[in-house]
């Protein structure tokens, strides 16, 4: 078993500590992330989900426990820019993200902030580019771009500085379906081609259909930690609300409840309807 | 209105001409140096030539002659004012006088000299914006850094002159295009812009201005965020992708640049 790319330990955060407005933000987490895992972190508004985004690149450092970086400490201020290039992280807001006017001199910020030399840096400016599909729009000004595109570019920039981990805090939020669908597809791909190990934070199930494995949140602390199926089937305990199942998941639960055998797992409307099929073709229990 | 097809200043426009090709330091200087010229060339004759040279300057840089045209359209007010007041003030009390209106009166010398300043202005105002419209920003900010390098020992920050307004730069089309949102969403609301008193103009902007600006503020702070996530830790050991690297075409055209100067600035 090789050592896990994140280890998150007993964390606690508090903002504005100290004060009568302090605020518990997370409060005693710990779970740890394995390399080419697919994770998706969801939780309402104030679960604490965006703060422990910030805690695995040292944005913030903990008030309590740890947070280890492939064994790097994220209070370790000597570790901290390599933590920062391990941990690339992509926000909600794709315009306050890009730093430059033309996409691949974007792309190549995040490398020569490291240092590298010149031809190595375009090298990882045309890979990047290549692992997102946005070749094409190279020398384009990413205000020109579409949100799904730039929130691509966004990716390609962390992807440059060869990270060993994404996380997404909320980047497909501000996106239309259309780039929102753009976003996962990209990231999939990234996931399953590359073995790009991906931390995808969304108030949305919906978002998380590619996740391997779902952690839920509520007032900083986890209420479930497993298997996306399990989790997605689960969906209405969670506490906070407006966290609805994705339309497929009920839909299969509703037909389970009736009695018709259905695997766990098909979320998707295409991997539903085979399983519906294939449980009626067999001539199952149920009336279908 | 649309804001970003009305200001094209500042401006890049991304073509593979010879004229972007060149290094950004090669541009800088050049321009610096025609505008210098522009201030020292004494007749029409050189601000005619110039203006034919900048002309063939766009066409090699491929920028459309309206596109480059349509600059000039924020500082014409400027450019009026400053016609009329040569025309009436500019001349001195020589020369013949062409027409009275009341107390003013535009001498044949005045009128001459409006004319020649004004020009002298379109052509500054051209040569600026041409140096934007072939250069990308990030270049630009480079060559600019590069040339500024020497006066770091005297307190200039240098990298972070450049990055500032490099970041400028990236969000002015971001900043218009949320000018131009929130104007929309006023005027839902029955805000009128463009009507009455200079005043009540200037008033019927506030609401506008308000929440651009605390919108800048907040971008600003989520942009230093994704920057310092992006490992972005100052000009201290960054390297470049596009290095700076001086070409024979950098030479030839920093030997016409002078030549054309010496010229101009000798023609009478």
């Amino acid at each position: 078993m090789s050592e896990p790319l994140i280890e998150v330990t007993d964390l606690r955060y508090v903002y504005h500590s100290d004060t009568p407005q302090a605020v518990v933000a997370l409060d005693g987490l710990s779970f740890s992330v394995e390399p080419g895992e697919y994770l998706g972190i969801v939780g309402g508004n104030g679960s604490g989900k965006s703060t422990l985004a910030k805690h695995l690149n040292a944005l913030l450092l903990p008030a309590s426990g740890t947070v280890r970086v492939g064994g790097l400490d994220t209070r370790d201020r000597a570790a901290i820019w390599e933590i920062r290039r391990r941990v690339g992280m992509i926000f909600q807001n794709p315009d306050n993200q890009l730093v430059a006017t033309v996409v691949e001199e974007d792309v190549a910020f995040g490398p020569e902030n490291l240092g590298l030399p010149p031809a190595m840096i375009r090298e990882r400016v045309g890979e990047a580019l290549a692992a997102v599909g946005m070749t094409e729009f190279r020398r384009r000004a990413p205000h020109l771009l579409s949100g799904g595109q730039k929130q691509r570019v966004a990716i390609a920039g962390i992807l440059a500085m060869r990270p060993a981990c994404l996380v997404l805090d909320e980047a497909t939020t501000m996106l239309d379906p259309a780039g929102r669908a753009e976003v996962l597809e990209t990231l999939a791909v990234l996931n399953r081609r590359d073995g790009v190990t991906i931390m995808l934070i969304s108030h949305a199930m919906e978002d998380l259909a590619d996740a391997g494995r779902i952690i839920a949140m509520d007032r900083g602390r986890i209420v479930l930690d497993g298997p996306a199926a399990r989790v997605m089937a689960r969906a209405d305990e969670i506490p906070g609300g407006r966290l609805g199942a994705p339309q497929m998941a009920k839909l299969a639960r509703w037909l389970r409840e009736d009695g018709l055998r259905l695997p766990e797992g098909a979320h998707t409307v295409e991997a539903l309807a085979d399983a519906v099929a294939a449980a009626a073709g067999l001539g199952t229990q149920g009336d279908v | 209105m649309e804001l970003t097809r009305y200001i094209t200043v500042g401006q890049y426009l991304p073509r593979s001409s010879p004229l972007h090709n060149l290094d950004p330091r090669t541009k800088i200087l050049a321009t610096t140096a025609l505008m210098v010229t522009l201030f020292l060339i004494p007749s029409f004759a050189g601000l005619g030539l110039l203006a034919a040279g900048l002309l063939a300057l766009l066409a090699l840089g491929q920028i459309p002659l309206g596109y480059a045209l349509r600059g000039l359209r924020p500082i014409a007010v400027l450019l009026l004012l400053t016609v009329f007041l040569n025309t009436f003030f500019g001349g001195g009390d020589a020369g013949r006088t062409l027409f009275q209106a009341g107390p003013l009166v535009a001498t044949e010398e005045g009128f001459r000299r409006a004319l020649f300043v004004g020009l002298r202005f379109i052509l500054l105002v051209t040569a600026a914006t041409l140096l934007t419209f072939v250069t990308s920003p990030v270049e630009l900010t480079d060559g600019l850094e590069w040339l500024l390098h020497p006066f770091r020992r005297v307190g200039v920050p240098a990298h972070e002159l450049a990055m500032m307004m490099s970041i400028a730069l990236r969000f002015i089309p971001t900043l218009l295009e949320e000018t131009e949102k929130i104007m929309k969403a006023q005027m839902a609301r029955g805000a009128e812009f463009g009507q009455g008193s200079i005043l009540r103009r200037a008033r019927a902007f506030v609401p506008v201005l308000v929440p651009l600006l605390i919108s800048a503020f907040r971008r600003s702070e989520e942009l230093a965020l994704a920057m310092e996530a992006r490992c972005y830790r100052g000009g201290e050991g960054r390297t470049r992708m596009k290095e700076l690297r001086w070409r024979t075409a950098d030479l030839v055209a920093g030997a016409c640049v002078i030549a054309v100067s010496t010229v101009l600035v000798r023609l009478r």
